[in-house]
């Protein structure tokens, strides 16, 4: 009953969220310089008076302030992100498009980098102050310095052009006409480099916190129990330390997500991927604001999302987090 | 304090890394007084094929050495202004919230919660876009996005230092409340906010070389993620346009996250014996 009425909480909160970056975008299209009927209309339109005075009288930009924020934010909850001028298209229909490749590469993304950096954490803290720790932590260190996209157009040089191991470039293989198991496999092969260059930075992250985390819960007294009861140190590592210290760890990961979902404007950028953050470059060039703001809300949707799914799992994993808010 | 973060040996590859960085920025109008936008040679050239050109030049027959060195200024200047702007917002907001409590923390802290929400990158691409993407736009858009790590921290700072005794003596001793917070409170809640901003500089250069690499940067400044953005297309025949300012940023942002390491070890003591002993 607890966990219901905290999804219920969570969920109203995160529409008022998602109703204050409306009222942002609203502001954001009438701070930029310029007529706003313009700014909607991106490059493509700023040629067409018509255009312009058909805008404007959609929008109502010459009525007063607050109806036009009315409309506009009605439209969002509506689901309307208003045209792109641009790709000829409504932007919500352009975004439903591309939204399931940004998932499959963004969740890919997570789900390695939380795994890859969660164990080398483990194998770092277990030989702490030891070469092995030290080149792990190092490496860690260089990864978390790297540019994600330099990364990116660094694999596509040695593993794709180079070696020629894999796919650098888009979605999956143009004009094969793969169906079944054949086009799953030949997705997943040109999902290997985005997803792994995306990860590359979190796991740096996601490693370097378990490290801290499992020397920290080392310490504990109940730690210091289990070696007196004679456990191997394995046996502890696994069953003791890591389970206490893995929840900081998967909390902060969850509030990551986030930038995940920025990274693959990079990723997706650099290796073709038919994504919404391939679609907010092409809109970046193309002045194409209702596109551009429109993956920024869907964006901030996703995160929010996330979140709350992170939260319910920790609910019904840990039930001390429910009992503590 | 100087004496603990100098027996850091990684911290002081950082402050040389660092030093080596600034000199090379400062230097820049002297090595290369030509400036980074000059034809010098064919385009495409590999690095060391010609004399004086270490580096090869790019699409348009520039020189990248002098290009890197240039590019440094935007870095550490982007780098440090946001900072300062970020602190600027964020020192102010946690410490209201923090040292007043009730009303004012809920709603500064609800007001941070709400930025924390929104995918950091994904705004500062739409501010630069909205604004025109200018050194003063993308400064601003930076500073925007990375306050609110700041306030929290600031926030949790001042109210675990407002419950010690010296506060209390300074309100029996008849001080204003701004006045406790000015000269009380905050003083002491400096050292963890030094090193947060130290690893903020090292954030902020990754994000404004991102700006640029997508083709939001200040048009009349030449920037590393402008660089390996024009190079990106032609990745495949010259790998090394892309190759070095990639390596100039990684030099950078590490030697940044090294000293802020060692700040922390430096100034927070108590928490340097985790992890050094199994």
């Amino acid at each position: 009953m607890t966990v219901f009425i905290a999804i219920l909480s969570r969920t109203a909160k995160a529409l008022l969220t998602l109703l204050a970056i409306a009222v942002l975008n609203f502001f954001l299209i009438h701070a930029a310089p310029g007529d706003p009927a313009v700014v909607l209309a991106g490059e493509a339109g700023a040629a067409d008076p018509q255009m312009i005075e058909q805008l404007r009288e959609r929008f109502g930009l010459d009525q007063p302030f607050h109806v036009q924020l009315g409309k506009y934010v009605w439209g969002i909850l509506q689901l309307d992100l208003g045209y792109s001028f641009r790709q000829g298209a409504p932007v919500i229909d352009l975004i439903a498009d591309r939204l399931p490749a940004t998932l499959l590469l963004t969740l890919t993304a997570f789900v390695i980098s939380l795994v890859f950096g969660i164990a080398l954490g483990v194998a770092a803290a277990a030989r702490v102050g030891r070469a092995s720790d030290s080149a792990l932590t190092t490496l860690a260190l260089l990864f978390y310095a790297t540019p994600l996209y330099w990364a990116a157009l660094m694999a596509v040089l040695v593993f794709s052009v180079w070696l020629g191991w894999l796919p650098g470039f888009g979605y999956e293989t143009v004009g094969a006409s793969y169906s079944g198991f054949a086009r799953v496999l030949d997705i997943a092969k040109h999902l290997v480099l985005p997803a792994l260059t995306l990860g590359l930075f979190f796991m740096a992250v996601y490693m370097r916190m378990t490290r801290a985390s499992m020397l920290e819960v080392s310490t504990a007294d109940f730690v210091k129990t289990a070696k007196a009861k004679g456990l191997s140190g394995p046996a502890i590592r696994r069953r003791h330390i890591l389970r206490n210290a893995i929840l900081p760890v998967v909390t902060l990961a969850g509030l990551q997500a986030g930038q995940l979902v920025g990274g693959a404007v990079l990723t997706e950028t650099v290796f073709a991927w038919p994504g919404i953050g391939r679609l907010m470059f092409e809109s970046l060039a193309a002045r194409d604001y209702n596109t551009i703001l429109g993956v920024f809300l869907v964006s901030a949707a996703m995160v929010i999302l996330f979140n709350i799914v992170t939260d319910i799992v920790y609910r019904i994993v840990d039930p001390r987090i429910g009992a503590r808010a | 304090m100087w004496k603990r973060f100098s027996s850091n040996r990684p911290a002081l590859v950082g402050v040389v890394l660092l030093i080596a960085v600034i000199a090379v920025a400062l230097l820049a109008p002297v090595l290369f007084p030509n400036g980074p936008w000059k034809m010098v040679q064919r385009p495409f050239l590999m690095p060391m094929a010609v004399d004086g050109l270490p580096l090869g030049t790019d699409t348009l027959g520039r020189d990248v050495a002098a290009q890197l060195a240039y590019g440094a200024q935007v870095s550490l200047l982007v780098g440090l202004v946001s900072t300062l702007v970020a602190l600027l917002i964020g020192v102010p907001l946690g410490a209201l919230a923090g040292f007043y409590g009730g009303y004012v923390d809920e709603g500064a802290m609800r007001f941070t919660e709400f930025f924390q929400t929104i995918p950091n990158f994904a705004l500062a691409i739409v501010l630069v876009a909205i604004f025109e993407p200018t050194l003063a736009s993308i400064t601003l858009a930076i500073a925007i996005v990375s306050w609110p790590p700041v306030a929290r921290l600031v926030r949790a700072e001042v109210m675990s230092v407002r419950r010690r005794e010296f506060v209390d003596a300074a309100r029996l001793a008849g001080l204003s409340k701004p006045r406790i917070l000015l000269t009380q409170v905050l003083p002491n809640t400096v050292s963890p906010i030094i090193v947060m901003a130290s690893l903020m500089v090292a954030t902020a250069i990754l994000l404004e070389s991102s700006l640029s690499f997508l083709g939001l940067g200040d048009p009349n400044a030449l920037s590393w993620g402008y660089m390996i953005g024009a190079a990106r297309t032609v990745i495949r025949s010259a790998w090394w346009l892309s190759f070095f300012p990639g390596l100039a940023i990684i030099i950078t942002v590490l030697a940044l996250n090294l000293i802020g390491e060692g700040l922390n070890d430096a100034l927070n003591p108590h928490l340097r014996q985790r992890g050094q002993k199994p």
